[in-house]
């Protein structure tokens, strides 16, 4: 893998934004305060982001809204100028950052196919005779002569799809276009990126969907507020990116912020024994253990352990508060293990173990995270629906008939 | 599917958003495709299509024509009167047509201009290509017209396709500065249409040029369409009318001139200033 050409080469790239606080549109605002200068807000959207992608890499680049991924991608494209820093790329390189642009409801596919492939950087006369190919490969050729507005979105997409696939371009520049488009589409989507994969091309898929990255990625990049927060195997990056992305939920703040202060190596569950297993028998008392290294001095610290249902619903939660009284402060390097045995009623269903470390003085910063780290299921017992199942008994009497004449 | 080529290509960096640049090939691409796709849509779903860039002009001709030639008598001892009339309108008309939707190019074409990489000096010359082509069609029933009329082919003729070449790119430079300021300045559009309105009776269009007195001709013939009409004249209607020379001294071109290429160099100044960041202004 180290002996491939790079395809892209980010350096040091920053990108502010100047926000006007009072946006001067008009001349008349213009001369009616002369000597009023646009005060500018800045907004920095990426700091220092440097990375590069290897020739034939499928290169994921996960992010929540507003973390810069989208505005990194328009610099790839060359759509935004970089304010500092380098982007080099090898290649032509064609970005998808909406379908079909260019394209026109009023034209027939033929004439939109023309006009989107010269936007890709196509000729016309290329165009043109790819156009069979495109058409043949959207699976379109009975509405040729169709005009777009006519056309089911979902026959669009494809339209559009199949010429990005026909630019011939050596990089591809992906932004969450899949979250349009039905399941039976997404599948066809998926073929595409297959083939693409297969046929070698460089591709930088941008999205927010964690998914994605796990089943096409080699690598992947998470970047949280504007900043590179880990370059890697997509499977860690995924969970990292989860991670971010439920800390607002977990620590039950918003803006909370993630200090990496501790790492939470591992999480499992265990039978009354104490024997290791991802199942829990429903009436028997279940143990959930995770192990904690501090990589930093955590003063006055919490641990906290929720278990949560496949749906997302937070069923039951522990944390180290209920001991009523301030734990020990977590020395650098020291390891704990918190262990949480709770009689289990749950109903049998699948259900995911999360854990947080942080401070008690300062809840909104997140010493550590470990959204879902373990899974496990409940077998067992008889229940008809609900979360739980409490403690209960059920009786029918007859009642007597009430003769009202 | 093809598969990518044996040799990686080489890195080369990547600047972003430009007024020119990404190859000569791809600029004359993007601006022919989205000229002709313009022109195309712009009489989509009316009856009579093409025909009303013609119809346009033409009754704008026949309306001034009744009143200048039968009510104001204006076109009185004007040769070829009629003629002279519907080549300025036609010329015009493409000037102030093509200024006017060059204006709104940029925000128009928004959804390009922020999802992809392109020159973006394209833009407004499709703008003005668009009407170009209009033009084109006009001028085949203008010169249609003018046989018609019994005005005879001259070797001077070949004059006015260099005529149309430079007020073509008199327009063009225009549409520059217009396309340049208007995201930030929303203004530029009311001011234009009534700066279109001035220029129209400031320009020897309805009138001929001997009908201004001879110490303002000088300053009407400054606007270089108005030096391009009265020179259109002289090539293709009307032989003895005067020319810009003769009509305000042998001097005469100089301030059309030193006007066109300041407002060619400014407009390509002030769009290449604005063209990497217009994506984020809109």
């Amino acid at each position: 893998m180290a002996s491939r050409p790079i395809a892209v080469d980010v350096e040091h790239l920053h990108k502010t934004f100047r926000i006007p606080e009072h946006r001067v549109h008009t001349l008349k605002e213009r001369a009616l305060h002369p000597f009023r200068r646009t005060a500018y807000e800045e907004l920095r959207v990426l700091d220092d982001v440097s990375f590069r992608i290897l020739q034939g890499e499928f290169f994921g680049i996960l992010g929540r809204n507003g973390s810069g991924k989208s505005t990194l991608l328009k610099c790839l494209a060359g759509i935004y100028r970089a304010d500092e820093g380098r982007i080099r790329v090898a290649g032509h390189l064609a970005p998808f950052i909406e379908l079909g642009v260019g394209f026109n409801p009023d034209l027939t596919a033929r004439e939109n196919v023309v006009i989107n492939a010269v936007m890709m950087g196509l000729s016309p006369a290329q165009a043109r005779e790819r156009f069979d190919d495109i058409i043949e490969f959207a699976e379109l050729q009975r509405f040729v002569e169709m005009k777009l507005k006519n056309y089911s979105s979902g026959m669009q997409v494809r339209l559009a799809f199949s010429t990005m696939v026909q630019a011939d371009a050596d990089v591809m520049l992906i932004d969450e276009v899949l979250a349009v488009g039905d399941a039976a589409f997404q599948e066809k989507c998926f073929e595409i990126f297959d083939s693409l994969r297969a046929a070698g091309k460089t591709i930088v898929l941008v999205t927010h969907d964690m998914r994605l990255v796990e089943r096409f990625c080699d690598r992947a990049m998470l970047i949280n507020s504007h900043r590179i927060e880990g370059i890697g195997d997509p499977k860690e990056i995924a969970q990292r990116y989860l991670d971010a992305n439920f800390i607002d939920a977990a620590a039950e703040a918003a803006d909370a912020v993630l200090l990496e202060r501790a790492h939470i190596s591992d999480t499992w569950t265990a039978d009354d024994q104490g024997e290791r297993s991802d199942i829990g028998a429903h009436g028997e008392p279940l143990r959930v253990y995770s192990l904690i290294e501090a990589r930093d001095p955590i003063p006055d610290p919490e641990i906290r352990v929720w278990i949560e249902n496949e749906a997302g619903a937070r069923v039951f939660a522990a944390s180290t508060l209920e001991f009523g009284r301030r734990i020990r402060d977590f020395a650098r390097g020291e390891r704990r293990m918190f262990a949480v045995r709770i009689e289990n009623r749950l109903v049998s269903d699948t259900y995911h173990v999360s854990v947080l470390v942080r401070s008690r003085a300062r809840p909104q910063e997140v010493s550590a995270i470990r959204h879902r780290a373990a899974r496990f299921s409940v077998v067992g017992g008889e229940h008809v629906g609900g979360l739980y199942d409490l403690e209960h008994t059920i009786q029918l009497e007859p009642v007597g008939k009430e003769v009202t004449t | 599917m093809t598969t990518s080529a044996p040799t990686p290509p080489a890195l080369r960096d990547i600047h972003g958003p430009s007024a020119l640049g990404g190859g000569f090939q791809r600029f004359c691409y993007l601006a022919w495709v989205m000229a002709a796709t313009d022109f195309k849509l712009g009489y989509f779903g009316s009856a009579l299509g093409y025909l009303w860039s013609l119809v346009r002009p033409l009754l704008l001709f026949g309306v001034l024509y009744l009143v200048f030639s039968q009510v104001i008598r204006l076109g009185e001892g004007v040769p070829n009167y009629p003629v002279l009339l519907l080549l300025n309108i036609v010329l015009f008309t493409f000037f102030t047509e093509a200024s006017q939707n060059a204006v709104q190019s940029v925000v128009r074409r928004e959804n390009l201009v922020r999802k992809m990489h392109f020159p973006r000096v394209t833009v407004p010359l499709a703008a003005v290509l668009t009407s170009a082509l209009n033009l084109v069609v006009n001028l085949v029933a203008v010169f249609v017209f003018i046989l018609a009329y019994g005005v005879n082919p001259r070797p001077s003729w070949l004059l006015f396709p260099v005529i149309v070449l430079v007020l073509a790119t008199f327009t063009f430079g225009v549409s520059l500065i217009l396309a340049a300021l208007f995201p930030r300045f929303r203004d530029v559009e009311p001011i234009w249409a009534i700066t279109g309105t001035i220029l129209f009776y400031g320009s020897p269009v309805l009138y001929p040029i001997e009908l201004v007195p001879d110490d303002w001709q000088w300053v009407v013939l400054a606007n270089p369409v108005a030096a391009l009409l009265e020179t259109a004249r002289v090539a293709v209607v009307d032989p003895t009318a005067p020319s810009v020379a003769e009509a305000a001294g042998a001097l005469a071109w100089v301030t059309p001139m030193v006007v066109f290429v300041a407002v060619c160099v400014v407009g390509l100044w002030v769009f290449n200033r604005e063209a990497p960041r217009i994506a984020e202004e809109l």
